[in-house]
């Protein structure tokens, strides 16, 4: 079972759908016995970095995560649900991420003819392989909607990057934690392919 | 590389597809589950679903339709007709659509667009205009269209609302910066010049409120060949292009479009 968590963040129904649809059994919840002891936990999202965690500290949910994180449960983070495993954002200066993995998020750098937010579908290149992207060959092309990209001081945890304005962090893995800036639930067959590799990890 | 993205706008009137040519004569073409689906296996980059009923009472059949979409769907999609208020919006968003676009009443009420942006975030607020060439100068005196008092691209483009039956007498670039100051996240800019058409895109249009405002632009109105989206994207500097009917009637497949343009140096997702 896949746990999903429920905390009011932007667009969560169609993660689920997602989930649904690969035959995977998947709730929104935000009780943590059911956080606890899914198999499974995503942190979904959209919308802002400061608001996004004030929300997560006002369900108390803050704890939850950090043990989901700890416990070796695959965990995945989704678009903001990426950012927000870092320490901070310069989009809510002053106020504190997950800091599961450590490092900022920074806005993506204006440019001549550079549109922010980043929408739309781009490209994405395998700086260290990655098990999300198992079967998925280099270029392939998925989802983006993002002002805000995380910069995790271990280099060595990006799986995926895509290019706006710079090389910018597309997915990270570290152990049992995954995140996508991207939308995989929102990404066609490459999107679908993605959620269905990450179900199949397994706890370590 | 982000690409350009290739959209299908599908009109829905009590859950179904329909397709308004010049926001008359509706045709009934399926349901918006399947029409979804198989825009998405062709290569879709996005889908538009423009709600035509747009009365209140139609509000739940639209969530339900969203729902039904979002089930089976795995792209972007945006809902647009008849949204007047937050609640609107969120009805919709949290049925699975990705964003919401409005426009009469944005221009009715353009504080709308800033506590949409604020609830949901910009990237959910798509603002649709429905822009026409002026039919006067600057001045206020007529275009007669004789002995060269023609239109040019001084005279502007008017926003028009109601489904193109009301003039507000703004012009379209103020209006675009306008709404944009205020978190619109992106622009879906219908020529009523052009719509219909089959003669292309406005490019003179599409492009000047491309140049005007940092968020994306989608053209639309008046695609008829592969070449108008070619001209969109490039001289038009749009972001996107949408057409309607030209898919719905299978004039042109998308992955015909994509095609072309890949082969034309177009950044495409195929």
């Amino acid at each position: 079972m896949t746990a999903i968590i429920d905390y009011d963040a932007g667009n969560v129904r169609s993660v689920l759908n997602a989930m649904k649809s690969l035959g995977e059994e998947a709730v929104l919840t935000s009780d943590p016995e059911e956080i606890l002891g899914a198999d499974h936990v995503i942190i979904p999202g959209e919308g802002a970095f400061g608001m996004a965690m004030e929300k997560i500290r006002q369900r108390r949910l803050e704890e939850v995560i950090l043990e989901v994180a700890a416990s070796g449960t695959p965990f995945l983070g989704i678009c903001i649900g990426q950012q927000l495993l870092f320490d901070a954002s310069e989009e809510s200066p002053g106020v504190k991420g997950l800091g599961i993995l450590h490092g900022t998020c920074r806005k993506i750098k204006e440019g001549e003819g550079r549109k922010i937010p980043e929408i739309g579908w781009n490209d994405l290149s395998y700086p260290n392989p990655g098990r999300l992207f198992r079967g998925i060959p280099e270029h392939s092309f998925v989802y983006f909607v993002h002002s805000y990209y995380a910069c995790p001081d271990d280099l060595s945890i990006v799986t995926a990057a895509n290019e706006y304005g710079g090389t910018l962090t597309a997915s990270v893995e570290k152990d049992n934690v995954f995140a996508c800036q991207f939308h995989p639930e929102k990404s066609a067959e490459v999107g679908r392919k993605i959620l269905s590799n990450f179900l199949e990890v397994s706890k370590c | 590389m982000l690409t350009k993205r290739i959209i299908p706008c599908l009109d829905v009137k009590n859950g179904r597809v329909v397709k308004g040519i010049n926001f008359v004569n509706l045709r009934d073409a399926g349901d918006p589950v399947e029409a979804g689906e198989a825009y998405s296996r062709e290569g879709a980059d996005e889908l538009v679903f423009l709600d035509i009923t747009a009365t209140s009472d139609a509000r739940a059949t639209v969530a339900d339709m969203v729902r039904r979409v979002a089930q089976r769907v795995f792209i972007p999609f945006t809902v647009g007709g008849g949204i007047r208020t937050v609640e609107d919006m969120k009805a919709i968003l949290r049925e699975g659509a990705d964003k919401v676009s409005v426009n009469s009443a944005a221009l009715l009420n353009p504080q709308l667009i800033a506590d949409g942006a604020e609830t949901f975030g910009s990237q959910c607020i798509v603002l649709a205009v429905d822009a026409k060439r002026r039919s006067c100068h600057r001045d206020g005196t007529p275009i007669t269209g004789e002995n060269g008092d023609v239109w040019t691209k001084d005279d502007g483009w008017t926003v028009y609302r109601s489904g193109g039956r009301i003039d507000t007498g703004l012009d379209a670039l103020e209006w675009v910066r306008k709404a944009v100051g205020l978190g619109a996240g992106e622009i879906l800019l219908t020529s009523m010049d052009a719509d219909g058409t089959k003669a292309g895109y406005d490019l003179a249009l599409t492009r000047a409120v491309a140049d005007e405002v940092p968020v994306p632009v989608i053209a639309s109105g008046g695609a008829g060949t592969k070449e108008h989206f070619y001209e969109a994207l490039t001289e038009g500097h749009a972001d996107a292009a949408l057409a309607a009917s030209l898919f719905h009637y299978r004039e042109l497949t998308i992955r015909e479009v994509k095609e072309y343009l890949k082969d034309s140096g177009i950044p495409v997702r195929l």
